[in-house]
């Protein structure tokens, strides 16, 4: 989260104060309204301005302290690196197999997807979250995978499945295979959706192209933040095709809820309590009928990351 | 595209050749005249073959986009003894850049559902260049369930560029629709063979694309964008085009090699425009092998195996 908003310069704010004992980076900047923020609010707001109501994009620490129980965030795979498929290496570009390090040691992160388990209003739950700082969050082979393998851990445990995701889109460095994670991350949701354990899908700013039209697109209950660009093929290429200016607006939260396209705009700070709530009555509701859902596992079976799954967790809370 | 191809400007004399000697032959045959005809439809092949041998990757697009390559509708009438094209996503409307409906394959009933992008500029734009909007693929999805319902196979044909994005896409849901047609064939309880017939590109070619066999002719592609979309995003230039197919690894040798496509089906010397009921027969030939083999699985070995293909793709260390 770099980029997106500067430190201002001391002294700055309302320029009459002799700010010499104030530590510089006390203050920030909002970068929709430029409006001066104390850090410590600004933090506590989860970067939301409090002026303006911009929502800041968010890294992943911050997107799991924002969601889930305090030291519940559990990790797994954490340690997968993207193979080069391709071996994509034109001329005058960087080398995918370098872009990674570089990308790595820019971020500290080591793709842009991280999934675990993890406790959310004391509901068991898998979370994925991508980070849009790592390669436009495209989805190559490691995105696609980790989806995949939270959508089945979440399975496999009778969890229900949270995703947050921001993206650009398919990773063109490599190729038809990141095509193919379109399909990889929507069977295994799919199959998730056949043993009837609830799938919230969160848009954040931006989630387009690839990723809308996959697992993204499919939740049983799409919530998205305020004002973030999503759509299919972004506000940029729908002016490029047209060849008009749009008005302001196409592609947003706003936009694609009024088009039908997703169930609910919810600020930060409701985000987890509206994620609950939607987990609840969806786990509610399944719980009280008999039927055995087709595709349901036992969770004896050996967990997919090395290792042992551990027991099912209590797909059922008393709701209240 | 332009009405020729660039790089086959070499045989152009040879073509010219064999056409005036092929109304030489039909205006009154001799012997010597058929045997000049035809020793120049065999150097023409000789040279043909040659050229097409060593197409570059961006040749390989120019041909794959070729107006002149055939196109779904020439398929279902060369390779199908029956076809009834049914219309329309019965939402909104019908969307011209892809058509199906169901078909016969030497006496199988199955449903066929290709894109379209036309053989000419009035065709082509009527069919918006194979750049389906959403309700082509909601077309495309009440035909899988179709399909389903009556236990037809499902044969699809690959030819778009990529869904349409202009601004009334996104207001109907364009990647919405994408997906919606992705997951109804990840779990399509009828086995679905996918052909690349031309140019196959990103999630508009996917949404008609994800099978228990994925076939390509040799000279088509399938690509996750246009090389000119791949190039201005990591290039920022759409001109680098030429370097991004290249780099893309997008032809039918590429995805047998990477373990996307299951077979290749052989062109002609010339490719698939220079003759065509040559391409449908081979294409048909494969269909037929392809269906039989499928239609032997037990259903839930199928939908296994088709979770497990998919589940495969991907490089990356732990």
């Amino acid at each position: 989260m770099r980029s997106l908003f500067r430190r201002a310069a001391p002294g700055t704010p309302g320029g009459e104060r002799g700010d010499k004992d104030i530590p510089e980076d006390v203050w920030v900047r909002c970068p929709s309204c430029r409006e001066m923020i104390y850090s410590r609010e600004w933090e506590a707001g989860f970067k939301v301005c409090a002026k303006c109501g911009y929502h800041t994009r968010l890294g992943v620490r911050e997107r799991v302290a924002l969601l889930l129980d305090p030291d519940s965030f559990e990790e797994l795979d954490g340690g997968m690196r993207s193979g080069d498929p391709l071996r994509f290496a034109p001329d005058g570009i960087q080398p995918y197999g370098e872009k990674l390090k570089s990308q790595a040691a820019e971020t500290g992160l080591l793709e842009a997807a991280v999934y675990g388990r993890g406790g959310l209003d004391g509901l068991p739950v898998v979370l994925a979250i991508m980070d849009f700082s790592f390669i436009g969050a495209s989805m190559g082979s490691v995105v696609g995978e980790k989806i995949a393998r939270a959508a089945e851990v979440a399975r496999r445990e009778r969890r229900p499945l949270i995703i947050c995701s921001a993206s650009g889109g398919a990773r063109q460095h490599e190729g038809i295979i990141a095509l193919m994670q379109m399909a990889k991350t929507v069977a295994a949701i799919k199959a998730l959706g056949r043993a009837r354990l609830p799938y919230i899908s969160i848009m954040t700013d931006p989630t387009t192209a690839g990723v809308t039209a996959s697992f993204a697109a499919l939740g049983d209950c799409i919530l998205a933040e305020p004002g973030a660009v999503i759509g299919f093929a972004g506000p940029r290429v729908v002016e490029q095709t047209i060849r008009e200016k749009l008005p302001p607006g196409v592609d947003t939260a706003e936009f694609q809820q009024r088009h039908g396209m997703i169930d609910m705009v919810v600020p930060r700070r409701d985000l987890r309590a509206a994620t609950a709530r939607m987990i609840r009555f969806f786990q509610d509701a399944v719980a009280s009928t008999r039927e055995v859902p087709a595709g349901a596992e036992s969770g004896a079976e050996s967990g997919g990351n090395g290792r042992p799954a551990p027991e099912p967790a209590l797909a059922v809370t008393v709701a209240g | 595209m332009g009405i020729n191809l660039e790089f086959e400007r070499p045989l152009a004399p040879l073509r010219e050749q064999l056409e005036g000697l092929d109304k030489e032959v039909a205006a009154g045959a001799t012997d010597e005249l058929r045997l000049r005809r035809d020793a120049v439809a065999a150097e023409l092949e000789r040279q043909s073959r040659e050229l097409y041998a060593e197409l570059n990757r961006w040749q390989k697009v120019q041909v794959a986009r070729y107006q002149r390559r055939p196109q779904t509708l020439d398929y279902a009438k060369a390779i199908f003894t029956e076809f009834v094209e049914l219309r329309g996503d019965r939402a909104y409307a019908d969307d011209k850049a892809i058509v199906g409906g169901p078909a016969r394959l030497d006496g199988q009933v199955v449903m066929l559902i290709g894109h379209q992008r036309g053989h000419d500029t009035k065709e082509a734009v009527e069919r918006n260049h194979g750049q389906p909007h959403p309700e082509g693929f909601r077309k495309a999805l009440r035909l899988y369930r179709l399909a389903e319902k009556f236990g037809m196979p499902l044969l699809t044909f690959l030819d778009s560029s990529g869904a349409s994005p202009g601004l009334e896409d996104e207001e109907r849901g364009q990647a919405w629709a994408l997906a919606e047609n992705i997951a109804a064939m990840t779990e399509l309880r009828v086995p679905i063979i996918a052909s690349v017939i031309g140019e196959g590109g990103s999630g508009g070619s996917l949404a008609l694309g994800v099978a228990d066999r994925l076939l390509m002719l040799e000279h088509s592609v399938f690509s996750v964008a246009t090389p000119e979309a791949a190039a201005s995003i990591v290039w920022k230039d759409s001109k680098h085009a030429p370097e991004a197919a290249e780099a893309l690894k997008l032809t039918a040798h590429d995805l047998l090699e990477l373990g996307v496509a299951d077979r290749i089906v052989p062109e002609p010397a010339g490719g698939a425009h220079s003759d065509q009921a040559a391409t449908a027969e081979a294409l048909r030939e494969a269909l037929l092998h392809e269906l039989q083999a499928l239609r032997s699985v037990p259903l839930e070995r199928l939908l296994a195996d088709r979770y497990e293909k998919y589940r495969r793709i991907g490089t990356f260390y732990e």
